[in-house]
């Protein structure tokens, strides 16, 4: 990597003088012609009104709905699919959540429950997460709301387990054949981008409303990372060692099971970690199509806009996904230490889990037969504690900085936001698509180029131009505002450990605690406009781009930081002239990924004021004969997302070669 | 090494404690047995709730009434309006309690897909409409007639509406006329989409506090009205069909008779359910003060129910009949 990165700058100088001043040269051009074509041919399409396309779409989905009943494939393939997860999610349900037949409460109370996490969080990791385990799911029980986190749980399991059986083999095969690799990517893009609104009302439609729905929701959207992760660990796993093993004359199926798949499993093991944070980023949508648990109480408790309610039961999902995420790493880590120590340690360990196991089933046995074991004492006050708190901190938020921060609105909005907007929704669409694709050219090359002017072409398709251009104007102010806070905050924490360890688990809460319940009080501080769906945006996106950079930064090789300390350098200087410039790949990813993690909120930004895409999306899926626009709107942000995807990774690309 | 040994411990001394702990109530003990499993031929009992406040109480209470008085197992699910809909050809849905319009949704599902029939009135009134915080209404007490809001355009001014006065609008699930409205009114606003009611209600409480100027679309009954009751600002008339063209409305919206729908397939059934939803009547004031115990004063469905069933047993009776 080093070596690489030492060798780039010689490659490059030619390009580093031109290309800026092409960029530049693209970016007057715009701007001239703007001045004279402004207001020509912008392809405006009002709130109400609908295009062809549309329409054609609504009746599609009418005709689905209608023929439901007499549909061959409804009868013998999408019924049979609800059928077999219906039964998984009622069956983990009536392991830990809801009551069975004359049973009155789940086949395992909470004492069962707390046991049996610590058991398998020491059994795969190690005694420290597994103490945060037990912690963790006893403070449910404190807040009140066990049932309802054991629902989100058991929806969480079912979800990921079935996205793991689906994602990993088609990881592996997609690690080991590039040509299905390259067919499944834009599947993935799709599955990841795509608005779940989009989708919510026909899955409904298909497999009913209920657990199975809720869980193919998830699935959907959690997936694809193990599908990724996967193919990547298999395709990182060191060419040599499959050579050796070829040599020796392994067959294929040998070589997958004894080498690729062992030598892989650590990453693997990451891939099922983002699959369980993705579907605990659902929970809240998962509750909109009546999927029980916490998603429902967070939902509930902002009709009346009750934030301090709504936060209590945020926490919890936050807990969990700390919770999870802490074991399934060290889980992670478990596998790459038992490879390196073995032997020894296995002769005290067998004993020690055998003897752990009997201890949970004794406590899984008495949750089953006791009272006190399988219904949580208390009545749940340190909740109400939380809530009440959390409201009054709101309230107070909101009375005593609301000038400050209509100020900070104003001047975003006024100064960057509305320009900026201008200029792409007054432009003529071919002058905005034009620049797309010539800066596609200058900075990805030729196919970035040709993905561009595909990209452009649908969009025009789509009918949603217009609201294209607004939304685009919005993510691109909310993903320069994330690498902002990206470079500032990852390379504290890149340089301190102890920052880093602070630091960290804030960014897990801002990623999956459900965005309503931060954004009531920033309602209330800048009211329902775009700047507002950018501040979300921002705190969903911001944890990611921070997380890359600082990893980016640590990883500079500690030897060139000294030398550059030896040799004069003040902080300032190591930073800006050392670590920034050596992770440069590490920024184009966090880019990457900020913004579309940005795009992913452009839905939420719909929820409160951001108007165009956003809106039409949820207006989509609010409204029968909206239906067909939001559909389009929701692939008008596929295809955004896409087009910047391979922009930005042509470059990346460009910058390393 | 150590640790391992410490946890093996941990575990020991959980397994003795519970060997002493094996004394207290069984599950499954008459004394511990919390669920009802008497009742009469009523069997299960599927109720959409959708999401907003006024519509939860109708659901409590009707839930109440159908599990206490009637024996009926209520699942109630928290849907949207269209999906809501779409169950009933499903059958994941028996009853929707708080109709407003919706005539697109009752041409495909009732007149179309003949899945879905209607079953009468809540009794509840609503109004649509364009309203203003009360201090605006107070200080400036003509802007509750429409002519004169071209006069204020300016105050309503904000970042998003482009130099014309800004008029919000919420949820887009619920009935709006409003860009039509402006245009045909010629007046100098623009509609903003905050696009959900908490923005909204958000946006009109901030409003009433700091005496901002704020005017948007709103609807009673709401539980909101009992916190900042809103004012009504007058547009023309509403005369029978000048609603009839939606790109020319120029009139108030109509006040909207609340109604209840049911599954062709429910109402067939002859369950008792199916008669306490048709029978199922009550009053705006009726609604915002369910609305209120469960808004407001934080109570349960259940105990909000139970609260106002309690003190209104004639009604509830009526409607068992």
């Amino acid at each position: 990597m080093a070596v690489a990165d030492a060798t780039a700058p010689v490659a490059t100088i030619r390009n580093k003088v031109s290309r800026p001043m092409v960029v530049a040269a693209i970016l007057l051009a715009w701007l001239v012609l703007f001045a004279v074509l402004r207001g020509r041919q912008t392809l405006a399409l009002a709130a109400a009104d609908l295009t062809g396309l549309h329409r054609w779409l609504n009746d599609l989905n009418d005709s689905i709905g209608a023929n439901r009943n007499s549909n061959p494939l409804f009868l013998y393939f999408f019924n049979e699919i609800r059928l077999a997860i219906d039964n998984l999610v009622t069956f983990v349900q009536s392991l830990i959540s809801q009551p069975t037949g004359s049973r009155p409460v789940p086949q395992i109370g909470w004492l069962g429950v707390v046991g049996l996490t610590g058991y398998v969080s020491w059994a795969v990791g190690n005694w420290r997460v597994a103490l945060l385990a037990v912690a963790g799911f006893t403070f449910f029980g404190l807040q009140g709301l066990w049932q309802e986190s054991m629902d989100t749980l058991a929806l969480t399991l079912s979800a990921v387990l079935v996205a793991l059986l689906i994602g990993i083999p088609l990881g592996v095969w997609a690690g080991l054949s590039d040509r299905f690799n390259r067919i499944m990517t834009p599947f993935l893009d799709f599955m990841q981008t795509m608005p779940t609104f989009v989708y919510l009302a026909p899955l409904t439609l298909i497999f009913l409303i209920g657990g199975a729905s809720a869980v193919i929701t998830t699935v959907i959207y959690a997936a694809p990372p193990a599908i990724r992760i996967t193919a990547h660990a298999i395709r990182s796993v060191p060419e040599t060692t499959v050579e050796a093993a070829d040599s020796l004359g392994t067959t294929r199926t040998q070589q997958l099971l004894k080498v690729l798949l062992p030598m892989s499993k650590r990453t693997v093991v990451m891939g099922v970690n983002q699959t369980i944070m993705a579907a605990l980023a659902m929970v809240t949508i998962a509750a909109l199509i009546d999927a029980p648990g916490l998603g429902k109480t967070v939902v509930q408790a902002l009709q009346s806009l009750d934030v301090g309610t709504a936060f209590n039961a945020g926490l919890a999902i936050v807990v969990m996904a700390i919770v999870l995420d802490r074991v399934t790493t060290a889980a992670a880590a478990r596998t790459e230490t038992a490879r390196r120590t073995g032997g020894h340690l296995l002769k005290w360990r067998r004993p020690l889990l055998v003897a752990g196991g009997i201890a949970a089933a004794v406590l899984v046995y008495l949750s089953h037969t006791y009272v006190w074991a399988a219904e949580f004492p208390g009545s749940g006050s340190t909740g109400s504690h939380i809530a009440s708190a959390a409201g009054t901190t709101t309230t107070w938020l909101q009375d005593h900085l609301s000038g400050l921060t209509n100020g900070v609105r104003d001047v975003i909005t006024n100064g960057l936001l509305n320009p900026f907007q201008t200029l792409l929704t007054d432009s003529p669409w071919w002058l905005v698509g034009v620049t797309l694709v010539a800066l596609g050219a200058v900075l990805g090359g030729r196919l970035a180029a040709v993905t561009a002017a595909v990209c452009v072409g649908l969009l025009v398709g789509t009918g949603l131009w217009s609201d294209s251009m607004t939304t685009l104007a919005s993510t691109a102010v909310a993903t320069v505002l994330v690498m902002l806070f990206g470079v500032v905050f990852g390379v504290w924490m890149g340089r301190s450990q102890l920052v880093d360890r602070i630091v960290r688990p804030s960014l897990d809460a801002a990623q999956v605690m459900p965005p309503f319940v931060y954004l009531v009080p920033f309602l209330a501080l800048f009211g329902a406009t775009r700047f507002t769906a950018i501040v979300a945006a921002v705190v969903y996106a911001a944890p990611v781009a921070i997380k890359i950079i600082a990893d980016g930064v640590r990883n500079v090789s500690e030897s060139t930081v000294e030398a550059a300390t030896s040799a004069g350098c003040n902080t300032w200087q190591i930073i800006t002239k050392v670590q920034l410039p050596m992770a440069r790949s590490a920024l184009t990813l966090a880019t990457n990924q900020g913004l579309i993690y940005v795009l992913s909120m452009v839905v939420v930004g719909g929820l409160v004021g951001a108007g165009a895409l956003g809106y039409d999306v949820v207006a989509g899926f609010s409204q029968g004969q909206l239906y067909g626009k939001g559909l389009a709107a929701g692939l008008a942000i596929v295809l955004l997302g896409v087009m910047f995807d391979r922009i930005t990774q042509a470059a990346a690309r460009r910058t390393r070669a | 090494m150590a640790r391992h040994w410490r946890a093996g411990a941990a575990g020991l001394a959980v397994l003795g404690l519970t060997l002493t702990a094996c004394s207290g109530a069984k599950v499954g003990d008459s004394s511990s047995a919390g669920s009802k499993s008497s009742g009469g031929k009523c069997g299960s009992f599927n109720l959409a709730v959708n999401p907003w406040v006024g519509y939860e109480a109708d659901a409590a209470v009707v839930a109440y009434v159908a599990q206490h008085d009637l024996g009926c197992t209520v699942n109630k699910k928290d849907l949207k309006e269209e999906i809501a809909w779409q169950g009933f050809g499903t059958g994941e849905v028996d009853a929707v309690l708080e109709n407003w319009g919706h005539d697109d949704l009752k041409a495909k599902y009732i007149a179309g897909q003949k899945t879905a029939v209607e079953a009468g009135s809540t009794g509840n009134k609503g109004v649509i409409g364009w309203f203003v915080p009360p201090w605006l209404a107070k200080a400036h007490p003509d802007i509750t007639d429409w002519k004169n809001l071209d006069k204020y355009a300016d105050n309503f001014k904000t970042s998003e509406s482009g130099g014309k006065g800004q008029l919000l609008d919420g949820d887009p699930s619920y009935v709006t006329n409003d860009a039509a409205l402006v245009k045909n009114l010629k007046l100098n606003f623009k509609v903003v989409y905050a696009g959900s009611e908490t923005a909204l209600i958000q946006a009109y409480r901030t409003a009433e506090k700091n005496k901002q100027w704020m005017i948007g679309y709103f609807y009673e009954p709401q539980w909101f009205l009992s916190e900042v009751p809103l004012v009504k600002v007058n547009l023309p008339a509403y005369t029978k069909g000048c609603d009839a063209d939606a790109a020319k409305v120029a009139c108030d919206y109509p006040v909207y008779d609340l109604d209840k729908i049911v599954s062709a397939q429910f109402a067939k059934s002859g369950s008792p359910a199916y008669k306490l939803v048709k029978n199922f009547h009550w009053t705006n004031d009726d609604q915002n003060t369910v609305a209120k115990y469960i808004a407001v004063d934080k109570m349960s469905d259940d105990a909000a129910a139970k609260k106002w069933v309690d003190a209104n047993r004639d009604k509830v009776d009526t409607w068992l009949k």
